[in-house]
């Protein structure tokens, strides 16, 4: 019998703690997949963030350092210009990468740091416990806005791709999702490529992935896949933002 | 071979002959001088890494990342910068990881100034950030012990796998004394590497992290890390004293403050008065033991600091009510003249005579 | 100037400390820096009542004046500085700095006219040695001034030789 679907192997053998229904698990997978494919397993080094990811280290198989919050791209920075032969790459949330650590994020793009960032915008701070995040929609509900989201008090989400693109650093940002088939597909592929700019060493890299995050936006996982299509890629439109030649 | 440096720049020398490959840091006045030197130097250094941080955040976690990929990393700025490294420190205690961070104090608190202070000794030696941790604190008081020191203090973050500041002020790092460095740059000895992340081949996959969610097993984390620290505080206590044979009266300082009061004991030495000094190399760990062995035959124990009274409560737990305690403090970037402190020490010494008959 | 006399110091093998004015007292203001020179190690980088004071301006003439020991010796530029103020218990030398280097056509050295002339009151580093040492004190960076500085020590030594 032919195997056609199995654990690849930099997943370790364990199961998540993460809701069900949530991003983080489908795009641990992508990441391990794209790993074993490209043979990166024993040159990664992986940097997790504070935020219902932090715990990344049980599951994706390469070594891994913690950051504080917010700092990945520091710390990442840190360990790539040691190892300029290793692949670094940190996993951070919106809270984590466009909030307290947007200082970090923009200078390490503008420098063209030779890391790759996957950032992880689920609209929410998920292990706080909902509150509200730099990406929150206007007009969305979230513990800390509970009448919605609001221009004049809270300001406007952040379109993280967009502003970084500007940066002369910046060498690939895409933004993808991981709420249907196809869109996995895709967000697969901009990994890999992600990846292969690092080791081409064309520039900083970034792919933003839009994940359901059911627990906070208090829906079921199938309305958070169409909920993803249908309001929130509207606000963070879907494609290939920055892509130098590589 | 004798070179006239200034404080800040003999650091930066020491730090690459002591196999310092990596910098990062963010400018601030008083210790430009540092990073400017090593700008310059790094780029001399194979594998040199000079980084211009956005910020002190960015700085400290740099060295972080630096650090866990198995180089030797400093950082360096002045109180309110160093405030801001204090979540990055404590990751780097918890985390077990070496790295050395130079703090040239400053007046304080808030912006303060940029004149010479000693006000961050709480911060510095209470661990400053959050959690239970300790810092390896040294003070040196001249240039020639700047360079001295920053090459220890490689060592003892390598060898406690612990992050240790040196403690210096604006005087200490502006100041030129003439300096003599290793002639040879020394290969660094890591005992236990086995925390460097180099990329899993042939070997499982590391994990460097300070989340742990067991109370049970961050209590167990924590108790490593106490004995870690009693360990420190029974090997690696430094001090000098200084005439202290014949005294009646030991003054306490540290760093500049100690070179102010050498000069103010010398010039009442000329006039008779009895007086000795300790000065505390280590400020953690701090030397308890020789303020306790001088207590037994000297009474009166002269605390200066610029500062309002911070390494007095160190030395009022030493002495454990024994002993009387005078105190002497110019907070603010205040530096007094030898001759200004030696009329107060010298108040102080004819009272406490009388106190006597 | 003080730089310079602190290496002349260390290059014989003296103890030394120099410590420069600095930060916001640099930008602006007078700058001012303290060397301590001494055959035994120096307690204190920072003077008390020195024995010397070199002031070059009438600012700095009026601020520093008064840290002087009693019966030191304060030397001034009297191109720039009146010193009818001066205190009674302090010997005053007086050194035209500024019209001296002008002879030497660069009103830069006056630093170096003024370090001759204390080099010659002060006695605490020898004038040869110095001349000796000056590239080695200057760095490569001044090698061509190298003649000019030697000639403005020079120039300030002797003239207080002539004086005496
Ligand atoms: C300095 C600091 N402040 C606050 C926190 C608490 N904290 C942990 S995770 C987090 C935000 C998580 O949100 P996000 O980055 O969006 O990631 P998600 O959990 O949604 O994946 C916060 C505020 C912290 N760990 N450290
Ligand atoms: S809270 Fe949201 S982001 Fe966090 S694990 Fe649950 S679904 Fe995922």
């Amino acid at each position: 019998m032919k195997k056609v679907y199995t654990r690849p192997k930099s997943l370790k053998d364990a199961p998540f703690h993460y809701c069900p229904g949530c991003g983080h698990s489908i795009i641990h997978r992508l990441i391990a997949e794209v790993i074993d494919e490209m043979e990166l397993q024993e040159k990664a080094i992986c940097v997790p963030p504070a935020g219902c990811a932090v715990l990344a280290y049980d599951y994706i198989d390469v070594d891994m350092v913690e950051a504080p919050h917010g700092r990945g791209a520091a710390v990442a920075t840190g360990i790539k210009r040691v190892r300029p032969e290793n692949l670094v790459f940190s996993y951070q949330g919106d809270g984590d990468l466009a909030a307290i650590g947007t200082a970090e994020t923009f200078h390490a793009a503008n420098r063209g740091e030779l890391i790759t960032i996957f950032f992880v915008n689920n609209a929410v701070y998920g292990m706080t416990g909902g509150q509200m995040a730099p990406t929150t929609l206007l007009g969305q509900k979230t513990t800390t806005s509970p009448a919605g989201r609001n221009a004049a008090r809270d300001g406007h989400p952040i379109k993280v791709c967009e502003v970084l693109a500007v940066l002369g650093g910046s060498a690939y940002l895409e933004r993808v999702a991981v709420n249907q088939p196809a869109a996995i597909k895709a967000a697969k592929k901009a990994i890999a490529r992600a990846f292969q700019h690092q080791l081409k060493k064309t520039g900083f890299s970034l792919v933003e992935i839009l994940s359901p995050c059911p627990t906070n936006w208090k829906m079921s996982p199938v309305e958070s896949c169409t909920w993803i299509d249908e309001v929130m890629s509207r606000e963070f439109p879907l494609g290939v933002i920055k892509d130098s030649k590589c | 071979m004798k070179r006239l440096m200034s404080g800040n720049s003999a650091i930066g020398e020491a730090a690459v002959l002591a196999g310092c490959t990596c910098y990062f840091g963010y400018p601030i006045t008083p210790q430009n001088e540092l990073p400017e030197y090593l700008a310059k130097r790094l780029a001399e250094v194979p594998g040199g890494v000079f980084i211009q941080a956005e910020s002190e955040l960015s700085a400290i976690n740099m060295v972080l990342g630096a650090s866990v990929a198995g180089a030797r990393a400093m950082t360096s700025s002045s109180s309110p910068g160093i405030s801001l490294k204090q979540e990055g420190i404590s990751f780097l205690a918890a985390q077990e990881l070496p790295a050395v961070i130079v703090n040239m104090m400053r007046g304080g608190p808030g912006m303060g100034n940029i004149s010479p202070a000693q006000s961050d000794y709480f911060q510095a030696t209470r661990g400053g950030g959050h959690g239970d941790y300790r810092t390896i604190v040294l003070a040196p008081a001249s240039v020639q012990e700047l360079a001295d020191m920053t090459a220890r203090a490689f060592d003892l973050a390598d060898t406690y796998r612990t992050p240790v500041m040196i403690l210096g002020d604006g005087m200490l790092g502006q100041m030129m004394e003439p300096v003599t460095f290793p002639s040879k740059k020394k290969e660094r000895q890591l005992a236990h590497a086995d925390y460097v992340l180099s990329g899993a081949a042939g070997r499982p996959s590391r994990r460097i992290r300070s989340l742990i969610l067991d109370p049970k097993e961050e209590e167990e984390h924590n108790w490593k890390l106490f004995r870690k620290y009693q360990r420190i505080e029974q090997l690696e206590v430094r001090h000098e004293t200084f005439l202290l044979d014949d005294a009646v009266m030991a003054v306490i300082a540290y760093g500049t403050a100690a070179r102010i009061a050498r000069g103010a004991i010398k010039r009442l030495r000329e006039e008779g008065l009895k007086i000795g000094m300790i000065r505390p190399i280590s400020l953690w760990p701090f030397p308890v033991k020789i303020i306790q062995q001088t207590a037994r035959h000297i009474h009166d124990f002269f605390v200066f600091e610029m500062s309002t009274g911070q390494m007095l409560e160190d030395v009022k737990l030493a002495l454990e009510g024994s002993g009387y305690i005078h105190f002497y403090g110019r907070p603010g970037g205040v530096v007094p003249t030898p001759v200004e402190l030696s009329r107060i020490i010298s108040r102080h010494y004819h009272q406490s005579q009388k106190r006597k008959k | 100037m003080g730089y310079t006399l602190a290496n002349a110091a260390m290059l014989e093998d003296k103890y030394v400390t120099y410590l420069p004015s600095y930060g916001a007292e640099v930008r602006g203001g007078t700058a001012n820096c303290t060397v301590a020179v001494s055959e035994e190690e120096i307690a204190s980088p920072v003077a008390s009542e020195p024995d010397f004071v070199v002031t070059m301006n009438q600012p700095s003439f009026l601020k520093f004046q008064s840290i002087l020991q009693s019966g030191g010796l304060i030397l001034v530029n009297s191109s720039m500085v009146n010193v009818s103020t001066a205190r009674g218990d302090i010997e005053v030398v007086e050194v035209p700095t500024s019209e001296l280097a002008e002879q030497l056509g660069n009103i830069r050295v006056a630093n170096m006219v003024m370090l001759g002339a204390f080099i010659k009151v002060s006695n605490l580093v020898s004038l040869q040695l110095m001349l000796k040492n000056l590239p080695e004190i200057l760095g490569e960076g001044k090698s061509k001034m190298i003649k000019l500085n030697r000639e403005a020590l020079d120039l300030g030594f002797n003239y207080l030789k002539e004086q005496t």
